[in-house]
């Protein structure tokens, strides 16, 4: 295995801080990993991510645990470079991150609007209101556009009563 | 389980999430500690022909705008009606101050000379430096970011006029030469698109809702609204920027944001305003006294300790 598939890997492991059932890879943050060659001849892992939202305030653990996960599997260099464009968009979340976010209970998000011209403005209902990731109803409603990280939203089952987060469609 | 056990629960990645505190893992932040840059990788070349104090102060415009409204929105914290609205305030206010960030590391990228100077082995990066050391006659955000905060319904109309018209800057701003802000505006319009629905469905809701919520809502629509036309005003550098394909010239927006504030007020019944602008300007430097004291607030503890860490 050449070094840049084995820090590929291991950076791949690493997972996301706030979202823990997903790795960073899963969660489309992980855009590229080289490895190049240092002005004195050595080796740098070079990891490029990018943020979900401009203000994740995760940003600096995910480049610490990059960094730490690295170092532990024998990449002593290592440094992380973040990419602004193309923006993240949830459409970057792998369909085994999908089936992770199922399995902790958070509502996976749908394909996202795409924007091009000028952006409409939607003073009704959003969108259709995804099904309860716990008993499966489709009698759900939006609670808050914004939840506990910027990247969700609260919805509240009708029938079974439980409140869910929905990861929003960016 | 003891105090002490409790207190080092752990997961593999983070150890106890009290050791942050104590020291030594920079992915705790705390004012002066060695964050990373927001631009960390990103090529902040000056594309040819640019003007390099035109791009900062045109970053500093923008980037203050969304500090400074950032600030104002945090005061929110704990206080709005509701838990959900307090956590959407809060949102809101973290993606100004993430947008923030990127834009004055990138002035000061663009012209370091804008940067204030500070003792000498000082840790403060350039974008605290600004954020922290710069007084009230330096900033360069428009003044609707920067008056207190009134009622929910003040905070509501507040967001509607600033977000319909940055949201409608930032579409144009996407195709800017400069690629860091074309790709800051990339994010940003995906952010104020969410923005902008709150505030809109929230102005909706007071507008139609008792006679109190409406009555309240007139009331923030008139105090806000001489201060919405410096929103699609241009200052001189924004104008050679917008000429030089790397700034939009907020006058170009003026249709569009007038066609979106007319539907907000058509759906909620509202007559559109007409009260005359407030003179002058917040892009030259001429705030209201309220902005000192704000920065009092956000600055006294950088200012006190230019060279600590933390």
């Amino acid at each position: 295995m050449s070094p840049r598939d084995r820090a590929t890997a291991v950076a791949r492991e690493v997972r996301d801080p706030e979202m823990p059932m997903l790795t960073l890879a899963d969660l489309g943050v992980l855009r590229g990993v080289e490895v190049e060659r240092a002005a004195d001849g050595g080796e740098i892992v070079v990891a490029a991510i990018t943020p979900t939202y401009t203000g994740c305030p995760a940003m600096a653990t995910m480049r610490d645990d990059l960094v730490h996960r690295l170092n532990d599997a024998g990449f002593p260099r290592v440094e992380v470079r973040v990419v602004l464009d193309p923006p993240w968009s949830s459409d970057w979340i792998s369909d085994r991150g999908r089936a992770a976010l199922r399995e902790a209970g958070l509502s996976a998000p749908g394909p996202a609007r795409r924007i091009s011209g000028p952006v409409a403005l939607t003073l009704g209902p959003a969108r259709t209101a995804p099904p309860c990731p716990r008993c499966g109803s489709a009698a759900t409603r939006l609670t808050s556009e914004f939840g506990g990280t910027a990247c969700k939203a609260l919805y509240t089952c009708a029938d079974c009563l439980e409140p869910f987060e929905h990861v929003k469609e960016i | 389980m003891n105090t002490a056990e409790r207190l080092t629960i752990v997961n593999d990645d983070h150890g106890s999430i009290y050791d942050g505190l104590i020291g030594g893992d920079s992915s705790q932040w705390a004012f002066g500690t060695d964050f990373e840059d927001p631009l960390a990788g990103v090529d902040t070349t000056v594309p040819d022909g640019v003007d390099h104090a035109e791009l900062a102060a045109y970053c500093l415009m923008l980037g203050d705008d969304a500090l400074v409204l950032s600030q104002r929105l945090s005061e929110w914290c704990s206080r709005a009606p509701d838990l959900e609205e307090d956590i959407a305030l809060a949102n809101i206010a973290l993606d100004l101050l993430g947008q923030a960030r990127l834009l004055l590391a990138r002035a000061a990228a663009a012209d370091p000379g804008v940067v204030p100077a500070l003792p000498e082995g000082s840790p403060v990066p350039a974008e605290d430096a600004l954020a922290f050391f710069r007084d009230a006659g330096r900033f360069r955000n428009v003044r609707v970011a920067e008056v207190p905060n009134g009622d929910f319904a003040h905070v509501v109309v507040r967001l509607l006029l600033f977000s319909v018209a940055r949201l409608a800057l930032l579409e144009r701003l996407r195709a800017s030469k400069d690629t860091v802000l074309a790709a800051v505006a990339g994010k940003g319009v995906k952010e104020f698109t969410y923005h902008r629905d709150w505030a809109a469905r929230w102005f909706l809701t007071l507008a139609r809702g008792t006679d109190e919520s409406h009555r309240r809502l007139l009331s923030a629509l008139a105090a806000l609204w001489p201060l919405q036309a410096e929103l699609v005003a241009p200052h001189p550098v924004e104008l050679s920027l917008a000429r030089a394909g790397v700034a939009v010239d907020p006058a170009a927006t003026r249709d569009e944001v007038d066609a979106v504030l007319d539907q907000v007020f058509a759906a909620s019944g509202v007559a559109r305003p007409d009260h005359p602008p407030l003179p002058g300007g917040g892009r030259t430097g001429t705030h209201t006294e309220d902005l000192g004291s704000l920065l009092a607030d956000m600055q006294m503890v950088a200012r006190a300790h230019p060279s600590g860490r933390w």
